[in-house]
């Protein structure tokens, strides 16, 4: 058989899984976005009209939408940064050679980023209840009231962000702590004949050599995160007071809760250029720093 | 082996069983009960085996929705009786009409008018009421003798100095009236004793600017800012019938499953603590809504015949009181209520009274999405103190956008002869 | 700084981030084991007084939590063993087979990396209800059968293989596919282990897709299951750990026994070529 068949051979069934079921629904998602298919629609397709941009416009006109879109640039703009300042602590400490039992830390800082969400978020809402939870007992001890984390609009998305975090910390811990080893260490060396301290290393030659994974690690992060939907399915439902209804959960609700699927697609679309908005921006911002 | 594989794939169950077997989907306390009936109903039915599916009140509305999107709808379902003009809008529903002129068992003059009501659209029967609720006022008669007051209220006013009192006696840390956030029930009870109804023009928009919702409105609103009623949604509240047996409220807008549900849960003796009574209403005795569930078939399934048997089975008055010693639900069969089970229980009785004034939802599709709408209005003003008018005025707005598609479709049907 | 006080604050201060980490997980196996009622206590109970396997019986028994845990079982192996056949052969080919378009068809793919996959979710119900999947197995293994992660992985670790070993098999009049069993499949042998972890534990933990597509209670994978019962039990977390318990603990054990290289992995895939 010649190579050249072979390899259409070899790669026509994935991409035709790709096709189909990803990039063909994609397409569709973007028509869809431009009529107003509802229910009525699915029920007699008579009902169905094509409105152009006119779910994109009316979206813009929508409060939730807003909210959803607030709520989840606060959980970007928060999370992403302390995630990975956490994740970086945590590789820093990883890194020092003066960590023991580096294997067992690795695995236990990594553990939660392995589990399933869904079981997670349940024991984080049992966690932070008002009344049973543990965290409010441990502040107490501390002399703090019981703070309302996930029944108040003030506390319930600072929740979601610790629980992202937590969940999340591990992951890019991972593939900070690479880079770090990645760094010679004969700069270190000569920095520290130098006189250099712990933090003067870091700030001179570490962080400028982690600065592309760090990019990266930004950039998966944001989007990421901007994907936010179980955290508030499992633990909020959106609330209260809708303070926790990420872009996705508005989508879904739109779309499988309500059945406005031609809005919920435009939704989907508009979350999809934010994304690649603000990751190209970052990367553009990232390059630059680079050559300066 | 890769017909195997597509049978496991399509979800093919190794079905060498004979008998047709009808999948039926029941919500909450009911679906947990009706298990317990179903085996009888095969005893007398051994050609039919019925896979029960249980499904929460959070998610059915989705998941039929899903299902009917998905053309995978069961052969019989409890539907809620302000869905089926939802359903009815999206032709999932198959008529009764001549099942029901056939069947001897089920006789329509023997149902409470209002709640037959429901389950007509457009002249045709779509579904058949299984049970009936309306939301009644619990409370305790014991905490509300201690305030003064041997009677419960007859009216708003009353009530509202029954309420006022009962906080007072009580102080900080407990409430006079729990009204869960994220559910509607009680302000819809009350937007509906209002004379105003809650859309206009046809149905086609939004009436919550008018003076009787503006008053009930006001009036719910105002429980929170008097601390009467705690700020919580019921996911907050860890267990709403331990906490009612504690005192945490008085008061307590629900309807007729929470009977066996407190019987149940409660530590015996406890009937003593509490009774209900019909709801308040501003000028005295108040109406309520219209609810209650209805067993339905779906257009397109090739199991009606089998599945109309079930129908039957469940509508049979001895099971009817069978079902409603199991769950405090109570039966739309008025030759039911003469059994002294019902006659001669105190609490239910106060249904019965409140089932002569319900009202009806309006019966639009997008209704399920409007009353959530004005609930969360209410938690707007409750919890963040948001100015009314501009809520209200921002929730027709809203309503009026939801109903554009309906008015859309029915101007077009106008139009064309 | 002292370097005793200085080893003394490092490894501090990972025991602290460490126990952030475990605790929670710790405390959920806990709860699963404490009687009905025990945990809404004040202040929280760390152990339970009298262990019970009371909330795992009722899980399996009259919750079916079994029937969730085969069909978790079911889909993620699936999705699994289908998926490494497919994107093994479709790497495999743009790392080393050549054919017309075959670097700007790869750019592409990574291109679409970008979109997220919930754009897509919408119009694939609606295919899938065309194509009669909603609601089955299926209609969760079907969509998930390639994906281009796993084909850019496994592309970036087939180049390291040289190509003189495929051209000396050719010459000696080895067909492709016979070379792609023989020679390429053993050498993959580590990438192969790594996209099996991930593809496994990404398919086990999905949980939108899987929400979506599922009606039926008796597909429901755990994820979906467990996410139903907690909206329904809010009352009752002791059953709710051990569902959680049941939920984690199986891609935990995994993660433990096989996380060389599944970290190897991570690591490949973050270090773009």
């Amino acid at each position: 058989m010649n190579s050249t068949r072979a390899a259409w051979l070899f790669v026509t069934p994935a991409l035709v899984v790709i096709g189909v079921f990803f990039l063909l629904p994609v397409f569709a998602a973007f028509a869809l976005s431009l009529t107003d298919f509802d229910l009525y629609a699915l029920a007699d397709r008579d009902n169905l009209r094509f409105v152009g941009f006119g779910n994109y416009l009316d979206l813009l006109r929508t409060p939730l939408f807003w909210t959803s879109l607030s709520n989840t640039l606060y959980f970007v703009a928060v999370g992403v940064p302390l995630s990975i300042a956490v994740s970086l602590a945590a590789a820093l400490l990883l890194d020092s050679k003066l960590a023991r039992f580096k294997g067992f830390f690795r695995t236990a800082l990594f553990a939660p980023v392995v589990t399933t969400i869904v079981a997670v978020a349940v024991i984080w809402r049992y966690f932070f209840h008002t009344r049973y939870g543990f965290v409010n007992y441990v502040l107490g001890l501390v002399g703090i009231e019981p703070i309302d984390w996930l029944g108040s609009a003030d506390w319930s998305m600072p929740t979601i962000i610790l629980f992202a975090v937590w969940k999340n910390f591990g992951y890019n811990m991972i593939i900070l702590l690479a880079g770090l080893q990645a760094v010679p260490e004969e700069l270190h060396e000569a920095a520290r004949i130098d006189g250099a301290s712990f933090l003067q290393r870091l700030r001179h030659i570490t962080l400028p050599l982690l600065k592309p994974t760090l990019l990266l690690v930004a950039i998966i992060t944001t989007s990421g995160y901007f994907q936010l939907f179980a955290e508030p399915y499992v633990k909020t439902r959106g609330g209260p007071l809708q303070s926790t209804t990420s872009v996705l959960y508005f989508m879904f609700e739109e779309g499988f809760k309500w059945w406005n699927l031609g809005r919920a697609s435009a939704v989907a679309f508009l979350l999809f250029v934010l994304i690649l908005g603000v990751t190209a921006l970052m990367l553009r911002l990232g390059r630059r720093g680079e050559s300066a | 082996m890769l017909a195997a594989l597509a049978c496991v794939f399509a979800g093919c169950t190794r079905d060498a069983d004979p008998r047709t077997t009808i999948t039926f989907w029941a919500m909450g306390r009911e679906g947990e009960v009706v298990a317990e009936l179903l085996p009888d109903f095969e005893r007398r039915n051994p050609d039919i085996r019925v896979s029960l599916q249980q499904l929460p009140w959070t998610a059915v509305h989705e998941k039929l929705l899903t299902a009917y999107a998905g053309d995978a709808l069961p052969d019989i379902a409890q539907l809620g009786n302000s869905w089926v003009a939802e359903f009815a809008a999206l032709d999932a529903l198959e008529p009764l009409d001549a099942r029901l002129a056939a069947s001897p068992s089920i006789e329509r003059a023997d149902y409470f008018d209002g709640i037959w009501d429901t389950n007509v659209i457009d002249g045709h029967v779509l579904g058949v009421p299984w049970y009936v609720d309306t939301r009644l006022m619990f409370y305790r008669r014991d905490l509300l003798a201690a305030a003064g007051f041997q009677d419960p209220p007859r009216d708003w006013d009353e009530w509202r100095r029954a309420m006022a009192t009962v906080k007072q006696r009580a102080g900080t840390g407990k409430y006079a009236i729990l009204l869960p956030l994220d559910e509607f029930g009680p302000l819809l009870s009350l937007a509906v004793q209002q004379d105003e109804p809650l859309l206009r023009d046809g149905d086609t928009r939004g009436n919550f600017e008018s003076a009787g919702f503006r008053a009930a409105f006001d009036f719910y609103t105002s429980m929170f800012e008097r601390d009467w009623a705690p700020r919580m949604s019921d996911t907050q509240i860890s267990n709403v019938w331990n906490e009612f047996a504690n005192g945490f409220f008085v008061f307590y807008i629900n309807g007729p499953w929470n009977i066996g549900e407190l019987r149940r849960r409660l530590p015996p003796g406890s009937d003593a603590l509490w009774t209900t009574a019909p709801l308040p209403g501003p000028r005295g005795e108040g109406a309520s809504v219209a609810g209650g569930t209805s067993l339905v078939l779906f257009r397109g399934g090739e199991k009606h015949e089998a599945a109309w048997k079930l129908v039957e089975y469940l509508s049979d008055p001895a099971v009817q009181l069978h079902f409603h010693a199991l769950t405090g639900d109570l039966p739309p069969r008025r030759s039911t209520w003469a059994d002294p089970a019902l006659a001669g229980d105190e609490p239910s009785r106060a249904f019965l009274n409140q089932l002569e004034r319900v009202k009806p939802t309006p019966k639009v599709a997008e209704w399920e999405r409007i009353v959530i709408e004005m609930q969360r209005a209410a938690e707007r003003v409750a919890r963040a103190g948001a100015d009314r008018d501009a809520t209200l005025r921002a929730l027709d707005t809203e309503v009026d956008a939801i109903l554009e598609k309906r008015r859309w479709i029915i101007n077009r049907k106008l139009a064309t002869p | 700084m002292n370097t005793r006080l200085a080893a003394a604050l490092v490894n501090g201060a990972l025991i602290g981030l460490a126990v952030v980490a475990l605790f929670p997980l710790a405390w959920m196996l806990s709860v699963s084991f404490m009687a009905h009622g025990e945990a809404s206590a004040f202040p929280p109970p760390l152990l339970p007084s009298a262990p019970t396997l009371d909330n795992y019986r009722q899980l399996f028994g009259r919750d079916g939590m079994g029937r969730y845990f085969a069909n978790s079982m079911l889909v993620a192996t699936a999705i699994t063993v289908l998926s490494m056949a497919f994107n093994l052969a479709a790497g495999y080919a743009f790392a080393k087979l050549r054919f017309a378009g075959r670097e700007r068809l790869f750019q592409a793919l990574l291109g679409a990396l970008v979109i997220p996959a919930q754009v897509a979710m919408i119009p694939l119900f609606l295919l899938m209800k065309s194509l009669g999947l909603v609601n089955s197995y299926g209609g969760v293994i079907v969509p998930a059968m390639a994906g281009i992660f796993g084909i850019f992985l496994v592309r970036q670790y087939a180049r390291t293989i040289p190509d003189e070993l495929l051209e000396a098999a050719r010459i000696d009049g080895a067909g492709e596919l016979r070379i792609f069993v023989r020679i390429v499949l053993p050498l993959l042998k580590p990438i192969i282990v790594t996209l099996t972890i991930f593809t496994f534990l990404a398919s086990w933990n999905d949980f939108m897709w899987p929400l979506i597509v599922l009606g039926d209670q008796s597909h429901h994978t755990l994820p979906v299951a467990l996410a139903s019962l907690s909206r329904e039990h809010v009352m009752d977390n002791e059953l709710m750990m051990s569902g959680a318990v049941v939920t984690v603990l199986p891609v935990l054990l995994l993660f433990l026994a096989l996380q060389r290289h599944y970290i190897q992995g991570l690591l490949l895939g973050s270090v773009k070529g």
